[in-house]
C-alpha cells in the first residue's frame, strides 16, 4: 500500500527524482573528481539542481504564468483566484540563488587561474605533491 | 509538477533526460574545453525546462547569466589552463 503509493509519486511527480538525481551527480562530481575545474562544475549541477528542487515546488498543474490577468482595469478590488497562477515566491527566491551562484563560480574560477600559475597544474594530486616539496 | 497536471508532460520526457546525459558528459569528458560546452548545453536545458514550468523570470535569467556569463567565464579559464584533465 504504502510502496504503491512510494512508486506512484516517483513516477508521476518525476521532476523531484530528476532534482535528486541531478544532486547525486553533482556530488561525485564534487567529491570524487580529481580535476578541480570538474569539481566546478559539479558545484553548478548541484546548485542548479537545487533550484529545480524549488521550481518544482511553486508548480501548479492547470496554472498560468504568474501575470495577473486585465491587471490594469482591477481597481475594484476584485478577487484573484491563487489556483490559476504558480506560486511566483520560489521563483523569487531562486533569481537571488542563480545570481550569487554566478558570483560564487567567478570566485572559484578566479582562485583556479591562480593556483595553476602557482603550481602548473589543476590536478588535485600533483598540487598535493607540490605542496610536500 | 505532475505527470497529469503539466501542459507539456512530452517535452518533459524528452528534456530531462537530456538534462541528466549532458550532467554525466560534462563531468566524464577528459577534454576541459568539449566538458565546459557541453555545461553550457546542460544551462540551456534547463533553462528550457523552466520555461516550460511556467517560471519565465528565472528561465531568462538563467539563459542570460548561466548559460552566457558563466560558459563564457569557463571557457575563458579552461583556454588559460592546460586542456586535458586526468579523469
Amino acid at each position: 500500500m504504502y510502496m504503491e503509493s512510494l512508486i506512484s509519486f516517483i513516477v508521476t511527480e518525476y521532476n523531484y527524482s530528476a532534482a535528486l538525481i541531478l544532486i547525486m551527480i553533482g556530488m561525485y562530481g564534487m567529491i570524487a573528481k580529481n580535476n578541480l575545474l570538474k569539481k566546478v562544475i559539479g558545484m553548478s549541477i548541484f546548485q542548479s539542481a537545487i533550484i529545480l528542487f524549488y521550481i518544482s515546488i511553486g508548480y501548479k498543474g492547470g496554472a498560468s504564468i504568474p501575470i495577473i490577468k486585465h491587471g490594469s482595469g482591477m481597481a475594484d478590488h476584485a478577487a484573484i483566484d491563487p489556483t490559476l497562477y504558480v506560486n511566483p515566491l520560489p521563483h523569487v527566491l531562486m533569481l537571488t540563488a542563480i545570481v550569487v551562484g554566478v558570483a560564487t563560480l567567478g570566485v572559484a574560477l578566479a582562485i583556479l587561474q591562480k593556483i595553476y600559475r602557482v603550481h602548473g597544474t589543476i590536478e588535485e594530486d600533483e598540487i598535493l605533491e607540490s605542496l610536500k616539496e | 509538477m505532475n505527470l497529469y497536471g503539466s501542459l507539456l508532460w512530452q517535452f518533459d520526457l524528452l528534456i530531462i533526460p537530456m538534462v541528466i546525459i549532458c550532467a554525466i558528459a560534462a563531468l566524464t569528458i577528459r577534454d576541459l574545453l568539449s566538458a565546459t560546452v557541453v555545461f553550457g548545453a546542460y544551462s540551456f536545458l534547463m533553462c528550457l525546462l523552466w520555461t516550460e514550468m511556467l517560471a519565465v523570470d528565472v528561465a531568462f535569467t538563467e539563459a542570460a547569466v548561466g548559460a552566457g556569463v558563466s560558459t563564457i567565464l569557463m571557457v575563458a579559464t579552461a583556454l588559460h589552463i592546460k586542456r586535458k584533465s586526468k579523469d
